[in-house]
Order: structure tokens, then sequence, then C-alpha cells
């Protein structure tokens, strides 16, 4: 009977889904896109106002209260940029240089984005692999999985410059250290989002599956395989997101001259805001993109295996 | 088929021509057309038919849990909002919806928590009503540590701490086994009879409908309306369970079933 | 997959491959180095691995394991005794093969003890918590003698991997050092970072909830945020605030600020209709319905936050300390040290950070275990 007052409320997604979507989501999520965008502007003037004057007082020009506005909104090392300068920066830096060199993001986009995926990869196999050990092994289980969940209460970001150090010293530089880093970092979510979805099947499906006395590899490729997909999704929208962090730290302090990190080190050291700026709003772009891709996959997935999500 | 005495009791619900239309995707539900009521003071009354007869709806209308789109409701002779506003009535829904956190006893503290009633008050009620429902020494427990017919009844202590004139169940025992539905219908009767209590209870099992209701209102679906009303002649107050086997009970019965019978083509 | 995990589990296999170690461990004759152990103790060693593997493939019982136990650790303490004491000189082929086998042989009769203990599966409460806390704890004291005798054995140089007893020893002799700096990151840029953006992300989330309009809005953006890497924002909050705390405890906030913005979100719509319908019926106002009914029920979402913001919290910390900071502080220490190849004194950095790790999402737990008794998940 409780269907029939909810109904209404399911249902009315569907009629005209996209101008829905339209009232729903898009234009809360723009209205506060923009009041970011709106404080944003207002802070820059607020925290670059003192800095600016001054400059302008030392140049002994005069200057009038309309110039000073505008002049901080384009100062070369603003304590904070304004948002156009940062986009100026980001476009000029992808497209208007040429990917080969030195100063171009996509450069240092792609060294942190394919330590990245190669990190990611690698990860989310072994961890999907000693899932699987877990389950069905019971000391396994029992021994290593509280560590496995204990060790995510650990900062092991800590120590990503220490081991591309490491690796440097061993003479392993440039991709797999980094890589290294990522794949820590993206092997624990999977590993424990698989182990739960592994186990997810309740103990009605399993009993059905015992009464046609299926072997325990029937088991896991007809039951537990597929009940645990949505949770493999899950940990690997986490995943992938923490082995980007993963790349982006492991070029932090370790002198890493390409990648993300190293922009973002860079600019600090010469005192780059924009620079810094930049970096770090591609490297949110590329986080969400990839975040993104791994949704898209799921919903394809889910779609194929009849999930309703 | 309309109501064969007329009485001199006061109506405490009354709808006239009282409809409520969603809108959905495949077009409007009519989940409520046209409905006329009245209950008095006193009666126990109950709503039975097949699933989207719109039995549910008419009791969240009366609840002002939700509104109609075209006609006119009273509940205790004003607004259904009015009287929500006013804690006049108590409420019993499909599963307990106890919350977790609270202890039985401050679950059935809830309601006068809010009502902002003093501590010894509170304490009072609670103790009164959980001992009315049998639940007596179990103020402590959490609510997952009983059984299910226990936290029902315990979610009846609850509505009725709020000392309301008028029950609303909304098919309070459809999730219990037979056995333990049996035996809270009979206490039910028995508290009724001694609190002289409006009722208005949904369910969509005839025995249960027969057996507990002074008035039977046998409602069909698409659109949700009433297709008959029976009033009962079995005495009222409390009636043995085996009152279920009598030729009278028996006749009541088999006219509420040609009623739901008539009302619902099984077509569809 | 079954086949290979079947010696795993049939069980016999185990301690029947350590008998065969043991054996395989004895010096050839002329090979007097491979072990260095006395005759005795050999002699001694062997005995017990063998009496508890032949225990092992009869039965599982207390006697069984206790042997189990008491042999293999007799077993590695005599392993690692026999260890040289400095590095190994250069151009070493380290120990030798008998070594080695006899590890085999000491490990591979743990692991049976392990695998015993994890299948006997006891009635009694107490003793079931007492298993299951014990086997981890045997699983990680031996990852820490594989890992001693291994980095010793092999001789692996400490600028690559230290060895424990190094980090240990590493830890006591520095204990003001890592206390000055446990005192900067944590108890200053942490704890106080980790309650302003969880506090600010509670109150935010409150104040969202009753605009539906910005609750829409904020949802995913939130999300999106809570995904990105903002300890990006480092080097910005170290040029903003300065070298000390604040700057560090600045990059916490704004870090853990979105997952409790989000997770409270959610929380506050996790209470049932009927549970809200309820509530109307009583006629219950807003404040009165947020308090007794939607803050409960969020509370399992507002301590998951407060656990995932822990762990940020100390990562944040420490990253944005390689940003520039006083000369004290975790992650100071951690990118200077690295830099002087240190890495023994990295490594007690991270043992203190890991150890402060656990203890706080420790210590959350414990409260959460108080809070949200209710909850399926918390229920015993």
């Amino acid at each position: 009977m409780r269907t029939e007052a909810i109904a209404p409320l399911r249902a009315a997604h569907r009629p005209h889904a996209v101008s829905r979507w339209v009232a729903e989501s898009a234009v809360p999520v723009l209205a506060v896109v923009g009041a970011i965008l709106v404080v944003w502007m207002v802070a820059t003037y607020v925290l670059n106002v003192t800095v600016q004057r001054d400059a302008l007082d030392r140049a002994g020009t005069p200057y009038t209260a309309g110039e000073l506005f505008l002049a901080t909104y384009t100062m070369e090392r603003p304590i904070l940029p304004s948002p156009h300068q940062v986009a100026q920066e980001l476009w000029k830096t992808t497209v208007g240089t040429p990917i080969t060199s030195k100063r171009s993001l996509v450069y240092h986009g792609w060294i942190t984005l394919s330590s990245t995926l190669v990190g990611f990869g690698i990860g989310t196999l072994l961890g999907i692999g000693l899932a699987v050990l877990i389950v069905h092994s019971r000391t396994l289980d029992k021994s290593l999985m509280p560590w496995i969940v204990s060790s995510q209460t650990i900062p092991i970001l800590a120590i990503a410059p220490m081991i591309v150090v490491v690796a440097n010293a061993l003479g392993v530089t440039g991709l797999l250290p980094k890589a290294f880093i990522s794949t820590y970092l993206s092997f624990f979510p999977v590993a424990v989002g698989m182990v739960t979805g592994l186990r997810s099947p309740d103990r009605l499906h399993l009993d059905l599956m015992r009464t046609y006395t299926a072997t325990s590899s029937q088991v896991f490729w007809k039951l537990r395989l597929p009940a645990a997909v949505p949770f493999l999704f899950t940990s690997m929208k986490v995943g992938i997101a923490a082995s980007l962090v993963g790349a982006i730290v492991a070029e932090l302090p370790t002198g890493a001259v390409a990648g993300l990190g190293a922009r973002l080190l860079a600019g600090s050291y010469y005192g780059q805001t924009v620079q810094i700026w930049s970096a770090l709003f591609a490297a949110a772009l590329m986080a969400a993109v990839l975040v993104a891709i791994v949704g898209m996959l799921d919903r394809i997935v889910r779609q194929r295996m009849g999930i309703r999500s | 088929m309309t109501e064969a005495r007329s009485s001199t009791r006061p109506s405490v619900i009354d709808a006239r021509g009282l409809s409520l239309t969603f809108t959905t995707a495949d077009g409007p539900v009519h989940a409520l057309s046209n409905v006329d009521l009245t209950i008095e003071k006193g009666d126990f009354v109950s709503f039975i038919g097949p699933s989207g007869c719109g039995k549910t709806t008419l009791l969240r209308v009366i609840a002002d849990l939700e509104r109609q789109t075209a006609g006119t409701i009273t509940v205790n002779g004003t607004s259904p909002e009015k009287a929500r506003l006013d804690r006049a009535y108590g409420y019993v829904f499909q599963a307990p919806a106890l919350y977790p956190w609270r202890s039985i006893a401050s679950n059935v503290a809830l309601p006068l928590e809010i009502m902002g009633l003093p501590k010894a008050e509170r304490l009072r009620r609670v103790q009164k009503n959980l001992a009315l429902v049998n639940l007596a020494g179990f103020e402590k427990k959490f609510p997952w540590q009983l059984s299910g017919g226990m936290q029902q009844r315990a979610s009846i202590a609850r509505a009725l701490a709020v000392e309301p004139d008028l029950l609303l169940m909304d098919e309070p025992f459809g999730a219990l086994d037979e056995i333990v539905r049996d035996h809270l219908n009979e206490q039910l009767l028995q508290l009724w009879a001694k609190t002289e209590k409006t009722v208005v209870f949904v369910t969509h099992s005839i025995p249960e409908a027969v057996y507990l209701s002074t008035k039977i209102v046998v409602m069909s679906p698409r659109p949700g309306r009433i297709h008959d009303i029976v009033e009962s002649d079995l005495p009222r107050g409390p009636r043995p369970l085996d009152i279920r086997e009598t030729p009278e009970f028996l006749k009541i019965a088999h006219r509420v079933r040609e009623g739901l019978r008539a009302g619902h083509s099984y077509a569809d | 997959m079954n086949a290979l995990l079947a010696p795993l589990r049939g069980g016999g296999v185990l301690p029947f491959l350590a008998i065969v170690a043991i054996f395989l461990a004895f010096p050839l004759p002329g090979d007097a180095t491979s072990l260095g152990l006395s005759p005795v103790a050999l002699g001694g060693l062997t005995a017990s691995v063998v009496v508890a593997a032949a225990l092992f493939l009869r039965r599982a019982d207390a006697l069984a394991i206790g042997l189990g136990l008491v042999a293999s650790f007799a077993g590695a303490a005599l392993l690692i005794d026999d260890l040289p004491d400095g590095p190994l000189p250069a151009g070493s082929p380290g120990m030798g093969q008998g070594f080695w086998f006899a590890l085999v042989a000491v490990w591979l009769l743990a692991w049976t003890t392990v695998d015993r203990i994890a299948g006997l599966s006891p009635r009694h409460p107490v003793a079931r918590r007492a298993a299951d806390l014990a086997i981890p704890i045997l699983f990680g004291v031996w990852l820490l003698i594989l890992w001693e005798v291994l980095v010793r054995g092999l001789g692996v140089p400490s600028v690559l991997l230290p060895a424990p007893s190094a980090i240990g020893a590493k830890l006591a002799a520095e204990t003001a050092t890592l206390w000055a700096d446990f005192r900067q990151t944590f108890l200053k840029s942490v704890l106080v970072g980790w309650a302003l953006g969880c506090g600010s992300g509670f109150l935010v989330a409150l104040l969202v909830d009753r605009v539906p309009f910005l609750k829409r809005g904020l949802l995913p953006v939130g999300n999106l945020v809570s995904a990105l890497p903002i300890v990006g924002i480092a080097p910005i909050m170290v040029m903003w605030f300065g070298f000390d705390w604040p700057s560090k405890a600045a990059v916490v906030v704004i870090m853990t600020f979105f997952p409790m913005l989000v997770n409270t979100l959610a929380g506050l719509d996790a209470a049932g209709r009927m549970e809200r319908d309820l509530m109307r019926t009583y006629a219950a106002g807003h404040g009165q319905e947020l308090l007794k009914l939607r803050l409960p029920a969020a509370m399992p979402f507002v301590f998951n936050a407060l656990k995932i913001n822990s762990t940020l919290a100390l990562i944040g910390a420490i990253v944005a300390e390689f940003f520039g900071t006083p000369i004290v502080g975790m992650g100071f220490r951690i990118s200077t040290e690295v830099g002087r190849m240190a890495i023994d004194m990295v490594w007690a950095e991270i043992a203190v950070a890991a150890l402060a790790g656990s203890l706080f999402y420790g210590a959350i737990g414990l409260v959460e275990r108080l809070v949200t008794f209710w909850h399926p998940s918390m229920r015993r």
C-alpha cells in the first residue's frame, strides 16, 4: 500500500527527463558554481588590494580607485589569481604551447596521468586477486584482513617521497616508482570493496547454489563475482582518485622535474601563484574526468547486467 | 447499501466528494474518487480492499499526511491539518517504525516529549500504556531486541500514549504471523471496548475486518472508491475469537467477500 | 583456483613440508658454514619442529597449537640470533642454504599454527575474541620476523630497507625529536584542522539542509571536490598562512570539510519515510524533527566522515609540510631525512604516524560504538 504514495514521486523522473534534470540538478549546480566564482572574484580583490596599492604607491604615478581595482585582477604574482588569469594560463599552457615543451601542461599532465593509470591498473588487479584469495581462505581472512582494514588508517601517502628516492638510489627512475605508490593506494580500497562484494550474496542465494551442488568455482563465477561488480566500481572510483593523489604527491619533494606535482612545487618555489592554481585545476579536472570515466563504465556494465541503479 | 441506522452520536470524520489524483509519468492515477464517508464517535471502522484501492491513501488524508485534490473532509469538526496540530489522533503504521536508538520506554515517550509534557506525566503514561499492551518490564529493552509482534505492540502503546480519541491504524498486523495476529486482534478489541475510542483500521484480511469492526468499508480500485459499507450486527465490545465460526459472522464475511469480488475485476 | 587453494585448506601438506624443510636444513658434509647453529640447538629445533608438525598431521588441539607456537618462535629466535650483528661484508653471499631451509621450516610451522587457530572457532565468546585477536597479531609478528631475517640475512642495505630492529632502536634513541615532531604535526595541525574542518562541514550541512535548492547544487559539487587532489592546495596555504602550523591546519580544514558536508547531508536524508510521517503526525517542529529523528539517524554517516577525515587530516598535515615548515614536524623530518638517506629515521617517523593514525581512528571508532550502538552493523 505504501507504494501508491511513493509511486508518483519515483515515476516523476520519466516524463520530461531532460527538463527535470535541468531544473533539479543543472540549475542548482550552476548556481553554486556561479556563487563560488563570485566569492572568488571578491576574494581576489580583497586579498590582492594591499600589495597592489603598495606597488602602485612605490611606482609614484598617480592612480584612480578604478585603476587600482582593475590592477588587482591582472597582477603577475597575485596572492590569489583571478579566475580569468587561471583560465588564460590553462589555455596558454595546454593549447597555446606545443605538447613537447616543458612548459606544456598537457606534457606534465600526461606524465602524471601515465603513472596514475599504470599504478591504478596494477593495484586494481592485485586488489581483486587478493580479495579472491581472502574470500576462499579462512586463515588469510582472519590474519590478513584486519591488517588491510587497519592499514587504511595509516597515512601511507607520507612514504611516497621515500619510495621515489629509494628507487632512484637503486637506479629505477621515471614512471615506475610513482606508479608503485599509485598501486599501493588503489590496491587497498579495491581489496576491501571486493571482499565485501564477494561476500554480499545472501544466505538464500548461496543455499540455492548448494541445492544445485555447484562447485565453489561455479558459485564464484555465477554468483559471487556478479554480486561484487557494483562494489568493485564503487571502490575503483575511490581507488583512481587515490592513485592520482599518490602520483602527484610522489612528484613533490623529490626533485622531479615533470608532472603536475612538480609544477606545483616549482610554482611554490618561485611564487608563481598563477602556475600553482592552473596546475591545481588541471589536477582537479583530471580527477573529475577519471572518476567520471569509471562512473560511466559502471553504468554501462550495470546496464549490460540488467541492474538498475 | 448506505448506512442502515441513523445515529445520534457525533461524527468524528466526515468526507464529502473526496478525491485525490496523483500525476505520474503514465498519466493521472485516481487514488480516491468521490468518496463519501461518515465515521461516528466510538465506531470501529475497517477499510478493506485490494491493493491500489486507496484505503491507505484515505487514512493518510484523514491524518493530513496527504491532501485531497477535490471534495471536503473534516476530522473532529475541523480540517485534518488542525486536527493533526491538535494531536487529535494516534497513528499506527504498517511497520513498528520505532527509533532504534531509543529504548522501548523512551520510544513511547517520544510523542509526549514533542508535546512538551512534564517528565512525571510522561513516565506515568509510558508505564500505563506499556502495561496496556502487556509490555511492562520491557522498558529498558531496545526495539531490535524484541520480536516483531512485541515491536508492533510497543508502537500501539506509543500511539495510545498521546491519549487520542481517534486511533488510525494502517495494516498494523499485516507483517505478523496469524497466531500473533489473532492474539493482538483480541487485545485490540478489548482495548477499544475499555477506552471507547474511535478506531479506523486498514486491512486486506476479511476475517480481521469482520472480527474487529462495527462498520466495514469495502473499497475497489481504479479509481479508488467506496463500493459498499457493511454495518456489522455482531455485538459491540469484546468478542471471543470463536465468534468467527458463527453463522452471523460468516454472513457478514460473505457480504464483504461479494463486495470485494464485484468491485474488483481479476482481468488485470 | 580450487586446486590451487586445496593445500592451503586441506591442511596435511604444510606440516609435511615443514618436516621435509627442517631436514634439508642440515649442513651437508663438508659445508660447515651453511648454518651456524650448534649441534644441540639444531637437534632441539629439528626435534620440536618434527614433533609439532607431526602432531598437526593428526589433530589440532590446544597441545598441538601450544607446541607449534613455542617451536616456531623458539626457532625464529635461534635463527635471528644466528644472523651476523653488523652488516654483511660487501660481496658476501649472505646466509647459506641451510639457514633458509630452516627459516622455511619454521615459517611453515608458524603458518600451520595460525591456520589451525583460525580453524578452531571456539564456542565461548571470550575464547573466540581471543582467537580473532591472536591471529592477526601472530601474522603481524611473523611479518616483522621475516622482514628482520630477510633484510639482515640477504644483506639488504639499510638505505633501501632498514630492519625492524634498527627502526626500533631509532625510535628509542630519537624519542625527543619524534615527540617534538608529533606535537607540531599531530597535536597542532591535525587535531585543530580536523576539528575545525569537521565542525564547519557539519554546521554548513545543517544550514544547507534547510534550503533544498542549495542542497541539490552543493551535493554534486561536494562529491566532486571530495575526489579531488586537494593536498595540492598546500603551497598556496603556506603562502597565505606562513610556515608554521596554521597553514597545515588550513589544508586539513579544506580536505576534511567536504567529506563531512556530503556525509552529513546524506545522513540527514537517511531517516525513513515512515519515521518522518510519524513525526508529522505528532505535529513536530523542524527543530524537534532534527533533534529527535534526523540527527540520530545521521550519526552513522557523521562518524563515517569523522573516520575518513582522521586519515585525510594526517595525510594533509604531513604532505603540507613538504612545502615549507619550521624545522620541526613529521612531514619536514621525513623529507629532510630522505634527503640525507637516513631511511631508518624516516621509518621511525612513519611508525609514529601509523600508530597515531590508528589510535586516532580507533578512538573515533570507540565513540562511534557508544553513539550508534543501535545500528545493525554495531549490534552484537
